[in-house]
Parts: C-alpha cells; sequence; structure tokens
C-alpha cells in the first residue's frame, strides 16, 4: 500500500449464507480524501463500511486499514445516560493527561457551537444537535479516519443543509479522510471529492463521479447539479438524458 | 423535553380525595347500614391506630413486616440482577431457563406457603423465602429483557471507544438497563410488600400480616382496620421512596423520551 492511501479493499466479496451482498469490491481512499458511496437501499453500503471498519470480515478479498478510525452512525450513538460533555469526554479516553483532556473537550464543545449545552443529556437535544456531538465524540479519537453511516439521514432537509455545510466547516479545522455512506446524493455531491455509484446487491461500482471545485458547494452549484444528474441516470432514476450532461 | 413542575411535595389533591373517602366512610358508618361489628367507624381505627401505637405492638409488626421484606427483596435483587444480565447476553441461556422462569415467575408465591412452613418454619425464614420468590423471577426476566434490548449501536461505539471487558459491564451494559430495572424494582418491591401480608397471616407470629389476623381472631374490626390502614400507608411510602431513583439525571433518559 502507498503512503498516500489510507484504506485499501481488494476484490471484497460479503456473502451471509447463500446472500452474496458485496461482490468483488475494489476500494481506494487516499489520505485526505471525501469518498462518498451511494447507492439503492439494501444495496450493501452499509455492509461495504462495516468491512472497512472491521466490525466485518470479508469472505473473501483483503483489507488494509490504518490503526485507529472511528465511526458515526445513523441513528443514535450517544450514550443516552451521559450528558454531552462526559460523551465527549470519553471520546478523548486515549489521552493520558486529565488537563488536556478538558481542554481537548472545550476546544470540541466550542468547535461545534455547543458549549452552552455541555451539561444537557442528548434526550434535550435536537437530532442536528445530537449528530453535532457524535461528529465531535468522534474527532476526539484523533485518528485519520472517519467513517460515517448515514449519519444525517434522520434530520429533516434544512437540517441536513446545516449539518452538511457544519461538517464542512469542521473538518477544515480538523482535516480527516471520510468514508461516508448516505442515500442522500445530493448530500454526496456537496461533501465528496469523490462519489462511488453502487449497483443493486450484490453491490459493485457502476461509476465513479469526481468533483474537483472546493468544498463549501451550494447545492444549487452547476457542478453539483450535474453529479446528481450523472448519479441519478447510472442508477436508472433520471429519463430525460441530455448527451452532454450526463457525460463527463 | 417534558419538564414536570417539583413533584416532591405532596400536591393538595393528593390530601382532599383521601380526606373525602374518610368522610364519607364516616357518613356510612354513622348511619348504621350495616352493624358496628362489621363496619368499624373511622374514629375507631383511628384510636385503634393510637392505642396499638402506644403500645409499641403496630410499630414491632412494622419492623418485622418490614425487614422481611428487604431480606426477601434485597435477596432476589442480588441474584436476580445477575442473572438476568446473564440470560440477556446469551441466547442460548435464554433458551434454557426462559420457559422455567417463566414458570416460576406465573406460580403464585402463596401457593408455596404450605412447603415454605414444611421446609423453614414459623417466623422470618418462610416470609423471606416467599417473598424472594415473589421477586426474583419477575426481577431475572425483566434483566433479561433489557439486556437484549440494548440497541447494538451502543456496543460498536463502545468498541470505538476502546471501552471492553469489565468497564463495558459499567459503562455500557448497567446504565443501558437502568432505568427498565428501576421500574421493575418498584414493580417487585410493592409485589414483595403484598406478600409479605399473606405469608405472615399464616406463618407469622408477628408482623402486620399477623395484625390483621390476630385482629380477626379476636373480632377487633377496629384493630383489623387499623393494621390495614398502617399496611397500605407503608406500602405507598416504600413506592414514593423507589421512585426518587427514577430522578437521577442520568437515568432520566429512559422516562422522557
Amino acid at each position: 500500500m502507498s503512503a498516500a492511501q489510507l484504506l485499501r479493499l481488494e476484490s471484497v466479496t460479503v456473502a451471509f449464507g447463500a446472500v452474496e451482498v458485496l461482490s468483488g469490491i475494489d476500494l481506494e481512499v487516499r489520505d485526505g480524501e471525501f469518498v462518498a458511496l451511494v447507492g439503492p437501499s439494501g444495496c450493501g453500503k452499509t455492509t461495504l463500511l462495516n468491512v472497512c471498519s472491521g466490525w466485518l470480515s470479508p469472505s473473501t478479498g483483503s483489507v488494509h486499514r490504518p490503526a485507529g478510525l472511528r465511526m458515526v452512525f445513523q441513528q443514535d450513538g450517544l450514550f443516552p445516560w451521559l450528558t454531552v460533555d462526559e460523551n465527549i469526554l470519553l471520546g478523548l479516553s486515549q489521552v493520558p493527561d486529565r488537563r488536556e483532556q478538558r481542554e481537548r473537550a472545550d476546544a470540541l464543545l466550542d468547535l461545534i457551537g455547543l458549549t452552552a449545552f455541555a451539561g444537557a443529556y442528548p434526550h434535550q437535544l435536537s437530532g442536528g444537535m445530537r449528530q453535532r456531538v457524535e461528529l465531535a465524540r468522534a474527532l476526539g479519537g484523533e485518528t485519520p479516519l472517519l467513517l460515517m453511516d448515514e449519519p444525517f439521514s434522520s434530520l429533516d432537509y434544512l437540517a441536513r443543509l446545516k449539518m452538511r455545510w457544519e461538517l464542512t466547516r469542521i473538518l477544515r479545522e480538523q482535516p480527516r479522510t471520510v468514508v461516508l455512506v448516505t442515500h442522500d446524493i445530493e448530500e454526496a455531491a456537496q461533501l465528496a471529492d469523490r462519489v462511488l455509484v453502487l449497483s443493486e446487491r450484490p453491490a459493485r461500482v457502476r461509476d465513479e463521479v469526481v468533483l474537483e471545485m472546493p468544498r463549501p458547494r451550494d447545492p444549487t452549484h452547476p457542478e453539483v447539479v450535474s453529479a446528481v444528474h450523472r448519479i441519478l441516470t447510472v442508477l436508472g432514476l433520471e429519463s430525460d438524458v441530455e448527451s452532454g450532461r450526463s457525460s463527463r | 423535553m417534558a419538564q414536570s413542575p417539583s413533584r416532591t411535595s405532596v400536591p393538595l389533591l393528593a390530601l382532599v380525595t383521601p380526606a373525602v373517602l374518610v368522610a364519607v366512610w364516616a357518613v356510612v358508618s354513622s348511619a348504621h347500614l350495616f352493624p358496628p361489628s362489621l363496619f368499624p367507624h373511622p374514629a375507631d381505627v383511628a384510636r385503634g391506630v393510637w392505642l396499638e401505637l402506644r403500645s409499641g405492638s403496630l410499630v414491632n409488626d412494622a419492623i418485622a413486616s418490614l425487614f422481611r421484606v428487604s431480606a426477601g427483596f434485597l435477596l432476589a435483587v442480588i441474584l436476580g440482577v445477575p442473572a438476568g444480565l446473564l440470560l440477556g447476553h446469551s441466547a442460548r441461556a435464554r433458551d434454557a431457563f426462559l420457559p422455567l422462569v417463566n414458570f416460576f415467575r406465573s406460580l403464585s408465591p402463596l401457593a408455596w406457603i404450605p412447603f415454605a412452613i414444611l421446609w423453614l418454619g414459623i417466623g422470618d425464614p418462610p416470609a423471606i423465602f416467599l417473598i424472594f420468590m415473589a421477586a426474583f423471577f419477575p426481577i431475572v426476566l425483566s434483566t433479561s429483557a433489557a439486556v437484549a434490548n440494548i440497541p447494538s449501536v451502543f456496543f460498536r461505539v463502545a468498541r470505538d471507544l476502546g471501552i471492553g471487558g469489565p468497564r463495558l459491564l459499567s459503562a455500557v451494559t448497567l446504565p443501558a438497563i437502568a432505568p427498565q430495572v428501576i421500574t421493575t424494582l418498584r414493580v417487585t418491591a410493592g409485589l414483595s410488600w403484598l406478600v409479605v401480608v399473606a405469608a405472615e397471616m399464616i406463618a407469622g407470629r408477628d408482623g402486620l400480616g399477623f395484625a390483621v389476623w390476630d385482629a380477626r381472631n379476636g373480632l377487633r374490626i377496629d384493630l383489623l382496620a387499623a393494621a390495614m390502614v398502617v399496611i397500605g400507608v407503608i406500602g405507598a411510602a416504600l413506592d414514593r421512596l423507589l421512585v426518587e431513583l427514577t430522578r437521577i439525571p442520568s437515568v432520566r433518559w429512559g422516562y422522557e423520551r
């Protein structure tokens, strides 16, 4: 694995019994890259992410992953019995010095703009605030790689737009390599350097869309719109196939 | 979040309804619709409570009953929660033991009274045994269900954060089941308080259940009703005590969403 590569999957296949979920997936993620995985629901996106994280071992094929990685989950992954502050501190447990832990927790609270809510419990927060705390807890690990499993899927549309902007801002402060699984194609096009479009189960990579414009990107920016169009076309969900817009 | 106003003080309405009940009771009793030997007047019952309190017998009986309930209930918690943790974590253990647990849970602890007396005689041991039989199985069942229902995402997060081994129990499993376990403790403590009265009526020489039976044998319906009032008051007080557990900040999430 070359130095610039942080994560590499080689012809990974996953089968549960007779059901093949992933079929010969090759994936390379370079250091600092933001890769999004999109595809029809049930196609195996989350399975692929679980293989990346090591939660699931592939049936065949090999995975090279960095020593440290953290995952941000779609449902409530915050511990509801701990306050915002305690949840974030738990994410800093690898920091040996108590005072430094405290300082970093304060910095993370500040980064996500929830200093005033440090003593609140997750059930007292909105969905967007909870996801910000979860992001902060994952960032606290200082791992090079972040895996995100539909982190904003439980939010309403406007909150999602805001969280994309927030994620971009936070990643500028604390750069990470990110693999994002999402069913939200617009989200993928707004955030990712590279969008991998997966097929129906068993999932294969059907297309790769590279976006070069810097973040933050407006959802209505032509490059984002054209990427969305291309992805929808690959997924067979776009009927007005205008040549020139769908091909790069 | 649904923040209720402070509920630590007893609201006025909670005092009004019992007062109305006693008033109706006094009116019915004074009207002599029923013979006084079958339907005591609240004033006589109040006098009975006062006399028995002064003689010390009611206090001794209350202490005896509370001791048995505490012993049987604590034993059930100490053994039942770990057993529930074990069943909750292992599907094989559930397969093996859940039918048994359900069998014993459905078997009224009162049916054990004859064996309790045959094996353990009269006094504390049979009462403690019966309370244990009443509380243990519901605690096991509820704890194991709570453990089995912990969202798996918590364990994945714990793994990400490097929490494993014994710390998993204290940092994830126990706090995750705490709200449901507290609810079960309230239910089973109430159950224990019901069972101790029955146990003492048959297998006791003291205790509030014995006081009920003794008053009945002496045809002292004032003392009979007096014992009943005390039993009800202590039972309600026990529940209020356990309700305080639900106010712990780190378990509020289980009741508010």
